[in-house]
């Protein structure tokens, strides 16, 4: 533990993603505590996936790393992926298994086995009241349960980083609630990062925000910070404020 | 080693839970009957062996194999299940493997399903088993290779009917270059030597060498090399083209 409080959960060093003529993600750097829960914000097409991706493993930054407990995601990619919890955007899984198989599947390739395997799931399962779905093949659920499953997946076993892309999109008033709850309560002891679009989420759930548009970090601090940058005192108010004061060009990820 | 095993129980797993498999056994079942009892004529040629079943196998995988490995990546890249596969903590190396596996299992499984057309040979007659015994070693390995290429075409594209077409015409070729009527073509002016290379690319040269009953090793490092080769092609392959 003591190691861990010393070095950030989640160190991202000058961040950079091209995609061909598309600068998709520019010299994004930020770190995270154990502890925080980052809400990261900005317009459609400014690249919050992009830049969870690159922290995730699944892309390659063009240049800049990123730090997960201290181990480098382009050199140590499997002991990354092994702390971290993902869920990617719009919670992909395997629609022709049941719930209960595809929970099995991740946590066999997690590495847990026997007794626990059996614990770590019940507990998911009931976590995000999953019950009434178990035998029901992904495909056949509704778009809010199939979210569900995916959050299931994030956290089944028990990572201390979370990166969630939209976690809470397409889930009903209730279900919304609970995942704020749980991310709440997992705050404690682990580093989250969230994207969302919904900014009263960054009041209930967020320690700090971030907001990138065009790639770049426009803001960083917390809820309270961010809201004063409105004259109304409102959050929404000041995300526009902030996004788009960007000259035009640069509204969405601009060529260059 | 362990996580191959289990993205090959998941994969093995998702073709059964799919109409996939059963369509493709009965398919599959269905064309081999057909190919040997009626164009192969099986009882009118009134000999105890399974050449008239065996001979046909190449130009079933043809169509068949790319059929099954068509869906490994282009249905990952498509569907963006690549995204979770790809950020759970494995390799590369391991997916390719374990789909790979999979697909291979389900082949063998296909295959397995004919014996009773050769409890039906052991019936009416007296046949040389080990020749048999072969010629199931030489089909599955074929069907190693076709799969192993079809596995690598599938991942890229995320269009399955693209990377069947594709891998279609490269198997195709992979058999052509053993077939008389080519190798005719360069007979008489080409140096044998070039024929020899042209015929040695064949997956029907290797085929039908161990389906003779005489295990060469040889043949067996041909089709490990080339699964070997295609598996790898796959690995640089998914890892280029996963985000895209
Ligand atoms: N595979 C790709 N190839 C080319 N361009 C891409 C690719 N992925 C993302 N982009 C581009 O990168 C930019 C950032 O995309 P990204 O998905 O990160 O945005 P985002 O902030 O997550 O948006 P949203 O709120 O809509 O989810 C966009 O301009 C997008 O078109
Ligand atoms: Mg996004």
């Amino acid at each position: 533990m003591t190691q861990e409080d010393k070095i950030p959960a989640i160190e991202v060093k000058a961040l950079d993603k091209r995609f061909g003529a598309i600068h998709a993600v520019r010299n994004v750097s930020f770190s995270v505590n154990h502890g925080e829960v980052l809400g990261f914000l900005g317009p459609n097409g400014a690249g919050k996936s992009t830049t969870m991706k690159m922290i995730a493993g699944f892309l390659e930054p063009t240049s800049g790393t990123a730090m997960v407990n201290g181990y480098d995601v382009s050199e140590d990619p499997i002991a990354v992926k092994s702390s971290i919890g993902y869920l990617p955007e719009g919670a992909p899984s395997y629609g022709e298994m049941t719930v209960l198989n595809f929970l099995n599947f991740i946590a066999e390739i997690r590495g847990i086995n026997g007794a626990e395997r059996h614990q770590c799931i019940d507990k998911v399962v009931q976590q995000i009241q999953l019950e009434t779905v178990l035998t029901q093949t992904i495909e056949t659920l509704s778009k809010g349960y199939k979210r569900r499953v995916g959050l299931a997946q994030t956290i089944l076993h028990d990572p201390d980083v979370l990166i969630m892309d939209e976690p809470t999109d397409g889930l009903d008033p209730n279900q919304k609630h609970e995942v704020r709850t749980m991310i709440k309560e997992m705050a404690q002891e682990k580093a989250i990062i969230i994207s969302t679009h919904i900014l009263e989420e960054v009041d209930a759930v967020c320690s700090r925000a971030i907001i990138i548009a065009a790639g770049q970090i426009l803001f960083d601090g917390t809820p309270a910070e961010l809201r004063a940058k409105s004259d109304k005192n409102d959050i929404d108010d000041a995300f526009r404020r902030i996004t788009l004061e960007l000259p035009v060009d640069q509204g969405q990820a601009s060529q260059s | 080693m362990k996580n191959i095993k289990t993205i090959m129980k998941r994969e093995l797993h998702s073709y059964f839970a799919t109409p996939v498999a059963y369509v493709f056994i009965v398919v599959f079942l269905f064309m081999t009957g057909i190919f040997t009892f009626y164009l192969g004529s099986f009882y009118e040629r009134n000999q105890a062996d399974l050449d008239s079943f065996f001979q046909f196998h190449p130009w079933l995988y043809l169509f068949l194999i790319p059929a099954i490995a068509m869906r490994l990546w282009s249905e990952e890249r498509k569907s963006g299940t690549i995204e979770l596969l790809m950020t759970l903590p494995i390799t590369i190396t391991e997916a390719v493997i374990g789909k790979f596996l999979a697909a291979w299992c389900f082949t063998a499984i296909a295959l397995a399903l004919t014996f009773p057309i050769w409890i039906t040979v052991n019936y009416l007659g007296d046949p040389d088993n080990t020749v048999i015994v072969a010629s199931y070693i030489a089909s599955l390995l074929m069907a190693g290779g076709f799969l192993a290429i079809g596995s690598c075409i599938s991942a890229l594209t995320k269009n399955q009917v693209i990377a069947f077409v594709i891998s279609v015409v490269i198997c195709f070729l992979f058999i052509l270059s053993g077939f008389p009527l080519v190798l005719d073509i360069f007979e008489g002016w080409a140096p044998q030597m070039l024929i020899d290379a042209i015929a040695s690319f064949s997956f029907l040269t290797h085929f039908e060498s161990i389906r003779k009953g005489v295990i060469d090793i040889r043949d067996i490092i041909y089709f490990i090399v080339l699964i070997s080769f295609w598996l790898y092609a796959n690995i640089i392959v998914v890892d280029a083209r996963k985000a895209s």
